[in-house]
């Protein structure tokens, strides 16, 4: 079926080869620091994790949301997303490889990560995390490729793809889960250490993953015969709404007992994201700006006959997705690391060479995207899939 | 023959598979060629159940003090000094009550002479250290016989998790490559590459051939070195007598460092 | 055949390609790679000998470091007591280099031969060159 991927228009090959060219650059910065080492990037003896890791806990929640389409449709046999579940499944392929390819970026001894199989401690939770996120790919890969092959055939998917499927389900939550507890199990940083973070991280994640998929499934929409459905694309807005209004209250949450408690540990991450401390305040202005486009998504989302104008969709789901990628992919981390464990103040910006690594590896997810949707998208033009 | 090539493809995979796992499972097990009874510890190695440390900075007065121990430690064991602050990497450092001791910053009526004093930082040595439990490879791990928290430079991969979960800022990553910024280079002892994780090992090297560690040695009684787990031992005595606190000892992780306060007659 | 020129273009191509590193070492001499074991220490040695004996140590030498290794870091024991019965301490800097103290001429000869790059030494300082 890969074939398919290999003939397009003009249109297509002028995107191929546009994140080819990303992609290089991300290469030839990634070689500079496979050279020198990761003090080329921002990080610093007091801020050690920075845009690496929080794309990486970013994208974990993308991957996970696959779930959200295939709960519906393989549990409850909700016909309506018939069309779109594959579109997600790849969606999470994708962003699985995003997350694999963002740690091993960030490895200060990258030719050692073998060590972790060859030295296993289940009582490490980046342990696990290497364990959930290969089998969670591992599977999505098998489920979407069997079902898109017996699409392409015009005959159901064999048997023992459906406890397979089950089983992507708990797996899905417990990528997400695992992924907090990186982060939820840590004494000594107050910012983290909050048994609501898990549950953030897996409302946030059915947030903005099913908020991309609308944008995706738009856009496959807009440049291909294939239509998701415009009923499964308004299904979905429903349920970015709704966790969405989790992930906003479960933060207001963590204000409550950070600023009620009026304990300093607990406090001063805070003050620090949003006002600022002692002059230092690199990162007010991008949280503020998180928060603004995340009240302006709800406020649209909320009203149905707004969510229904494909247009205002779109656009809220652009706020939505961006508001999260700037609250879970940076001040998450940073809120972890600043103040130090000293209380003293040091400050992470990313660098110019880090951000290209960064784009190199979005390309590089982009590329796989664009090649597995190209597939999915040939087949199901075909008609010959099964009726649903 | 008629096979198809997905037939082919996965006969050869198969057999591929196959041929490579068994020729590791006999590599495996052919190895082993040197036993064990050919290796044994020094037999001039301090020993003890649990090292622990007691300073007490108000016998560290003149700056002098302070740099005499961080030298000691930083000289034998080629600890950089980098020039950029965000790539610092030090096992040993001065640092300033409030600092040391966070929880207490709100406190502005506190004793004036203590708010001021010096520290000095280190690795805790913790008993529960929470390093040990973060790290995937168990690249630093806690000796079982001494309560010594390790770090393995070979196998550590610079996840910087172990940085993360430290409560203490104890460690610290080689964001550059640390040869050009080693002053004087101690022959006797590696350096570290980019890319691993370094902090205080309570000087096992030196411990292992029956010498106390350097900061303790150079300290002139301001750090006293020994086994908390000896009712017998000085750190146990000056425990007992005067008045000592911990590093955020709420967090569980039970450091082994006890800061005295107060100290001369305040005891 | 169909398309027989380019599978047989194709053929040639990767066989030059397959043989290339041959290819580019003809006629390039091949002498035998002796390291020397011309030191002071070594020479000043009454019998001269190493932890282990010379056939071991060629093919073993790694084993050997990464068993050491693991023994002094994660175990604690310093002391190796060879095959001839006398202890040693276990360390490279200090007890390998220290007889060995010309690397150019003794672990670089095999291991450039070899093209094999350890890299134990951007941690384990390398022991001064000293000028012959």
């Amino acid at each position: 079926m890969l074939e398919k991927a290999l003939s397009g228009s003009n249109r297509y090959w002028a995107w191929i080869f546009f994140l080819l060219a990303v992609i290089g650059v991300g290469c030839l910065a990634y070689m500079k620091q496979l050279n020198e080492g990761l003090g080329i990037t921002g990080l610093s003896r007091d801020v050690s994790w920075g845009l690496y890791i929080g794309q990486f806990t970013f994208l974990v929640g993308v991957a996970a949301s696959a779930v959200m389409l295939v709960i519906p449709y393989y549990l409850h046999d909700f016909k309506k997303f018939g069309k779109i579940v594959i579109l997600g499944e790849f969606l999470a392929v994708s962003a699985v490889i995003m997350c694999v390819l963002f740690i091993m970026a960030d490895m200060g001894q990258p030719m050692r990560v073998a060590n972790i199989l060859l030295h296993p401690t289940p009582g490490s939770i980046v342990f696990w995390d290497v364990v959930v996120l290969n089998g969670y790919l591992l599977l999505n890969l098998i489920i979407g490729w069997t079902t898109l092959g017996a699409d392409r055939k015009g005959v159901r998917p064999p048997d023992w793809v459906k406890p397979l499927i089950y089983l992507s389900i708990p797996w899905a939550v417990s990528i997400h889960t695992v992924t907090a507890f990186l982060y939820a199990g840590i004494p000594g940083r107050h910012f983290w250490l909050t048994a609501v973070m898990a549950a953030r991280f897996l409302a946030s994640a059915f947030a903005g993953g099913p908020a991309l998929l609308i944008l995706l499934a738009l856009l496959v929409r807009k440049f291909s015969k294939f239509d998701p459905g415009t009923e499964a694309i308004q299904a979905i807005g429903k349920i970015v709404t709704y966790a969405m209004f989790a992930n906003v209250f479960l933060l207001g949450l963590e204000f409550f007992t950070a600023f009620y408690s009026n304990i300093p540990g607990h406090m001063h991450p805070f003050h620090y994201l949003y006002a600022g401390i002692d002059g230092h305040t690199k990162l007010v202005p991008l949280m503020w700006l998180s928060s603004i486009l995340a009240v302006v998504a709800l406020a649209i989302l909320v009203f149905p006959h707004l969510r229904r104008n494909e247009n205002i969709l779109a656009f809220a789901c652009v706020a939505l997705f961006s508001s999260l990628w700037i609250d879970k992919g940076f001040g998450l981390i940073i809120g972890g690391f600043v103040p130090n464990m000293f209380e003293g103040i040091t400050e992470y910006w990313p660098t110019m060479l880090e951000t290209l690594i960064t784009m190199g590896v979005w390309a590089i997810g982009f590329l796989l995207l664009t090649v597995l949707y190209k597939v999915a998208i040939a087949v199901r033009e075909d008609d010959t899939a099964v009726e649903h | 023959m008629s096979m198809n090539r997905r037939q082919f493809l996965k006969l050869a995979s198969a057999s591929t598979i196959l041929g490579v796992g068994a020729a590791s499972v006999i590599n495996n097990i052919s190895k082993g060629s040197l036993e064990a009874a050919q290796i044994h510890p020094d037999p001039r190695a301090l020993k003890g159940k649990r090292w622990g440390f007691v300073v007490d900075v108000s016998k560290l007065t003149t700056e002098e003090d302070y740099q005499k121990c961080m030298n000691a430690c930083h000289d034998i064991h080629n600890v950089p000094s980098n020039p950029n602050p965000r790539h610092e990497v030090k096992w040993i450092w001065k640092d300033t009550y409030e600092h040391t001791f966070p929880n207490t910053a709100e406190d502005k009526i506190m004793n004036k002479e203590l708010q001021e004093k010096n520290f000095l930082l280190f690795c805790n040595h913790c008993a529960q250290p929470a390093c040990v439990r973060v790290c995937p490879t168990k690249a630093t791990f806690k000796r079982e016989s001494d309560g010594v928290v390790m770090q393995d430079m070979h196998r550590c991969i610079g996840c910087r998790f172990c940085m993360a979960a430290c409560p203490f800022g104890a460690r610290s990553f080689n964001y550059t490559d640390p040869r050009p910024n080693i002053k004087v280079e101690n022959k006797e002892f590696p350096t570290r590459m980019i890319g691993v994780v370094e902090k205080c090992t309570a000087c096992y090297e030196r411990l292992a051939i029956g010498q106390q560690p350097a900061c303790a040695e150079a300290s002139n009684g301001a750090i006293v070195f020994g086994d908390l787990e000896d009712p017998n031992s000085e750190v146990r005595k000056l425990i007992s007598e005067k008045y000592t606190i911990r590093r955020k000892p709420e967090l569980g992780t039970q450091p082994s460092i006890y800061y005295v306060i107060g100290g001369g007659e305040h005891a | 055949m169909y398309n027989s020129g380019k599978i047989i273009a194709g053929l040639v191509v990767f066989l030059v390609l397959a043989m290339l590193p041959f290819l580019l070492n003809l006629g390039k001499a091949n002498a035998k790679i002796e390291p020397s074991i011309d030191t002071p220490e070594i020479n000043a040695m009454p019998q001269k000998h190493c932890v282990e004996p010379k056939a071991f140590m060629r093919s073993e030498h790694m084993q050997l470091l990464n068993n050491w290794r693991d023994q002094v870091v994660r175990n604690g024991n310093r002391i190796y007591v060879g095959s001839d019965g006398k202890e040693y301490a276990i360390s490279l800097q200090n007890t390998c280099m220290k007889c060995h103290s010309n690397k150019k001429d003794f672990c670089d000869k095999c291991h450039n031969y070899m093209a094999v790059k350890p890299y134990c030494w951007g941690c384990h300082i390398a022991p001064k060159e000293k000028k012959a």
